[in-house]
């Protein structure tokens, strides 16, 4: 018999253990991709475009290949014909042929930094030297990088073979545009004649890069067994797994992921660049090779988020009901199809009871860098334009922004313009929260000085995770599982086991397993480790106390297995007498077989992480910057398993928000090039920008998971951009309709107004 | 050809000779002569400040400092901050105040942080931020970086 | 009976009708009473014998990834809605 663990009291959930992988994260011990060292092994330097779009026209390599000290060099006709194959990437599907061509180029470049050849020499400037010497020609073709641009007939085409999709009929003649998505709720005309305002308007977002501070690394060995051993820096090393394997074209089963440590992922370390590269190089050389990323590279081919154009128009009753909704989105896809338009077109009106609404959405190619997913893929980019027009709103009818989104906001049963109804969500409860705040009731005074609100959404994935425990002598515990560790999971894992099997967080040693090792686990990503691992961490745990039932019962205390009780905090008890997990643990291991136990899991329903963001800034007109005075980000996380992590979560995506807000954009030259592919100048936002960050934590509690956890970690970058727009409108009377809202920008604007005023 | 050059300096307390040729950064051979790759690679020009080690008493960004440059120097990595098994405060703070992630920026921010709480253990907030400007972090938003360091350079003043 | 709801891009071969009730226990077989009723409707939700990809079900709001295969039970309510990941 299992008791419940009843009034949701926790030992150890809430608490604030240090984190099991510290010691080595802060002495410099922890192993990073980069940080891998083998026998022999040489490194990697690739080669890539100097134009933005082109036909290879030749690869010359043979200079290359003759210099001292190189053993290999490869290009794309080094690598297999994938076809036109698509795979499930389990976080989504991807068609081989971009992404093997994403990887080195095969008849086009289509971006400036496309990867078009590989060296592998004994040292990195042997090989960068042996680059510098493969001779390739292309024949420079037109180039475009805005989206509406990219869109228009006679565009530049970057795939000839590219006809836009619409939900399975393909256009007659080939286009940018590789999908359009609509949706419809209502009825539109029906739901605009029933307003009494109406606001429409049109944004313009730019390329924003995850920026994470790790650039992207690889180590391949190709063995003499003919498996093909990869440590890499990857948020799924499943995935990485079988892309390898596909792009390669060999058995899944010959390749070996190992996930080293890494620096950031944010969505950007999902598709793989490197793997199969070193995994040729080494293939070829028959040494271990290595790439560790430049930063120029990283900016310039590694996945930025979609920049859009987006045309949103919202209607309201004088009493501030929200009635009818239209979306036009376009997002740029890159070089390669793909983008985030699905999730921005389902998440533009997603915080609000709308009735009526209709949205078009477009996915289109642009000779830029393939866009990757970043943090809630595709919903800032509509939360900066709805956001704005719910102020806009309220602003007309006399509303507060607060109560507007009060009386509005999505709960259990509201109906998404893509057609599922929510289960019970936290909209609510964060505005209610934000109410309640000191930051809400504080006055801000002062010239120039304005406050901002908005709320934001993501889904929070479920996907598969699975989970092995095994006990030792003293009854400590050890959990493998296969979420690669990005922030500190590892740890939120080991305290969901802990929590249900009754020991502390430090009686379980965690570890992230190879793809050998473990079972498949989706990626670390859609929110969903500390939600869908944590509950293969559970399950196990359970699967693990209904195994001692059965021993206890047996070895313990000759009686049958219903007369052993599993107490809410892990004792098991039989009449009188009770064992705590490790004593039983530890009887039970000088007697027969080891304790294993094992989950796997595939919860189905998103998390639905909603959040309320409040900003106070200040304008300076003479300059156009925006200095952010005060920040509070309230966040629904269900259960915070480990609170300094939540709100870390938080933090740290309100700042990337920030940053995406204020600062951060690809800057191009005329021929289509990035211009800023620096740290120096992609500014993005250093800890003399900032105030602290404070956080609200509503536990609202999700359903599907026996602690109430939800995914928390990609809402928080939704808010921000239409916080401060909304604040930086409250300051100076202008509205934003351009990410970023960068010094020059708004300094143009301010100073255009006030010429017309 | 380049010929390598015969370096001798002392890093972390310890007298080291390498051979480097002379284009290499210190970043390059810490990691890749002298296996020292505590400091990390994120940036190579200076903007990120992963690699920062402290050079002679300052923290400089080692990307930005030639190997043959630290003849006779002394050079403090992450490696040394602890005391053999014992954590220093401020590699203690970052741990317990949650200060960091992905601990890719860990290394950089411990050193200088050190660097900074050595001379001004009561540095306020806006000196904390000015001084560690230099170092990015993507993951954290600061926020409890700068608390960790404010604690750090409290236990440091207690045990002195 | 199951409620399957038309995406609004096919709505043009449906006739303009959002939403019909068929009798079915998986999706495989929703699709197919789907395309009895509007033939050519199974061409634009399938690729082949799965789900298109890039397309997910919802079955009374639950995402599933099992596609065709996923079980459905009379009073269901079913999308075909874009798949979502994460980063």
């Amino acid at each position: 018999m299992i008791k419940n663990n009843g009034n949701g009291e926790y030992r150890v959930l809430g608490t604030r253990p240090v984190r099991h992988d510290g010691a080595d994260k802060v002495t410099g011990k922890a192993v990073y991709t980069a940080d891998v060292q083998l026998p022999g092994m040489l490194r990697g330097f690739i080669l890539r475009s100097p134009i933005a779009h082109g036909r290879i026209k030749s690869i010359d390599t043979s200079a290359a290949k003759t210099t001292p000290g190189v053993h290999a060099v490869i290009t794309s006709a080094d690598m297999p014909d994938v076809g036109d194959k698509v795979a499930d990437l389990g976080e989504g599907a991807v068609n081989l042929k971009y992404l093997s061509g994403n990887v080195l180029a095969q008849d086009k470049v289509l971006y400036k930094g496309h990867a078009v050849a590989a060296v592998a020499a004994v040292d990195i400037h042997v090989a960068e030297e042996a680059a510098k010497k493969i001779v390739v020609e292309y024949e420079e073709l037109p180039s475009v990088t805005w989206v509406l641009d990219a869109m228009q007939d006679d565009a530049p085409l970057l795939h000839e073979d590219l006809h836009t999709d619409s939900m399975g009929a393909k256009s007659e003649n080939p286009s940018n545009i590789c999908t359009h998505m609509h949706f419809e709720k209502g009825d539109i005309e029906d739901g605009f004649a029933q307003c009494d305002i109406v606001v429409e308007r049109e944004f313009k977002t730019a390329s924003v890069h995850q920026g994470y501070i790790e650039p992207h690394a690889s180590v391949g060995d190709w063995n003499e067994d003919g498996r093909l051993r990869i440590w890499t820096a990857t948020q799924g090393s499943f995935t990485a797994r079988q892309q390898t394997a596909e792009v390669l074209q060999i058995p899944i089963s010959d390749v070996v992921v190992t996930p080293c440590e890494i620096g950031g992922g944010f969505g950007g370390k999902i598709a793989v660049y490197l793997e199969p590269i070193v995994g040729m190089l080494s293939k070829l050389s028959g040494r271990p090779v290595k790439i560790s990323m430049t930063r120029a590279d990283v900016f310039e081919a590694t996945g930025p988020t979609p920049g859009s154009y987006m045309k949103v128009k919202l209607g309201a009753t004088s009493e501030g009901k929200l009635v009818a909704g239209e979306a036009w989105l376009a997002y740029d896809a890159g070089g390669y199809p793909g983008g985030m338009i699905g999730p921005g077109c389902m998440c533009v009106f997603s915080c609000y009871d709308i009735e009526h609404a209709v949205v078009d959405g477009y996915d289109v190619c642009v000779n830029k860098p393939n866009t990757q997913a970043y943090r809630a893929p595709g919903a800032t980019q509509v939360a900066f334009a709805t956001e704005q027009l719910v102020d806009e709103i309220a602003k007309q009818i006399g509303m507060c922004p607060l109560s507007i989104r009060q009386l509005n906001a999505a709960k259990e049963g509201t109906v998404r313009v893509d057609g599922p109804k929510y289960p019970p969500v936290g909209l609510v409860e964060c505005l209610d929260a934000l109410e309640d705040s000191d930051h809400w009731k504080s006055t801000l005074e002062g010239p120039l000085r304005g406050r901002g609100i908005a709320a934001g959404f993501w889904f929070g994935c479920g996907l598969k995770s699975c989970a092995t425990v095994t006990v030792n002598h003293d009854g400590t515990v050890n959990l493998l599982e296969g979420s690669t560790d990005i922030g500190g999971s590892r740890t939120s894992l080991a305290m969901q086991l802990a929590e249900v099997l009754g020991i502390t967080s430090d009686d379980v040693n965690p570890m992230v397993g190879d793809t050998d090792s473990v079972g498949y686990t989706d990626v670390t990503g859609g929110s969903r480790v500390t939600f869908a691992t944590g509950l293969a961490a559970y399950t196990a745990g359970r699967d693990l106390q209904t195994q001692m039932i059965s021993r206890a019962a047996e070895e313990v205390w000759d009686c049958s297995p219903d007369e052993v009780t599993l107490e809410s905090d892990g004792r098991f008890t039989h009449n009188d007498e009770s064992k705590t997990f490790k004593e039983l643990a530890a009887q039970l291991f000088k007697h027969g077989e080891p304790l294993v136990a094992r989950a796997a899991v595939s919860p189905e329903n998103p998390t639905n992480g909603f959040g309320v963001h409040v900003a106070d800034v200040e304008v300076d007109p003479e300059t156009g910057k925006v200095t952010v005075l005060r920040y509070t980000t309230i966040q629904d996380a269900g259960k915070a398993v480990h609170p300094s992590y939540v709100e870390g979560q938080l933090q740290g995506g309100t700042v990337q928000g920030i940053g995406w807000a204020l600062n951060e954009e690809y800057f191009y030259h005329d021929n289509d090039t990035v211009a800023n592919a620096s740290f120096l100048d992609y500014r993005m936002p250093t800890m003399l920008d900032l105030p602290m960050i404070d956080t609200i934590i509503v536990e609202a509690a999700n359903p599907d998971h026996p602690y109430g956890v939800r995914g928390v970690g990609e809402t928080p970058i939704v808010p921000p951009p239409a916080a401060l727009a909304n604040a930086i409108y409250n300051a100076t009377g202008t509205r934003m309709e351009q990410l970023p809202m960068s010094p020059p920008v708004l300094w143009k604007q301010l100073q255009t107004e006030s010429t017309e005023a | 050809m380049a010929n390598k050059r015969h370096v001798s300096t002392t890093i972390n307390g310890e007298p080291k000779e390498f051979l480097c040729a002379p284009h290499e950064s210190l970043l390059e051979v810490l990691r890749d002569n002298l296996g020292l790759t505590g400091s990390k690679e994120g940036c190579n020009n200076g903007n990120c400040g992963a690699c920062t080690v402290i050079l002679n008493g300052r923290p400089v960004d080692s990307c930005l400092v030639l190997g043959v440059e630290v003849e006779g120097a002394e050079v403090e990595t992450v490696e040394g901050i602890a005391d053999r098994n014992e954590l220093h405060p401020v590699q203690e703070c970052f741990l317990e105040g949650a200060a960091l992630q992905c601990g890719i920026c860990t290394p950089g921010f411990l050193v200088a942080s050190k660097a900074l709480l050595e001379k001004n253990p009561d540095a306020c907030e806006h000196t904390i931020r000015y001084n560690l400007a230099g170092n990015l972090c993507r993951c954290t938003g600061y926020d409890k970086i700068v608390r960790a360091v404010q604690d750090a350079g409290a236990r440091m003043a207690e045990s002195n | 009976m199951v409620t399957v709801f038309i995406p609004a891009q096919l709505k043009e071969m449906t006739g303009g009708v959002t939403s019909v009730e068929v009798d079915a226990s998986n999706i495989r077989q929703v699709v197919e009473q789907l395309e009895q009723q509007f033939p050519g409707i199974q061409q634009r939700l399938c690729d082949g014998d799965n789900l298109r990809s890039g397309l997910q079900v919802s079955i009374d709001s639950v995402m599933t990834s099992r596609g065709l295969i996923a079980k459905v039970q009379p009073g269901n309510e079913v999308h075909f809605v874009p798949a979502f990941g994460g980063g």
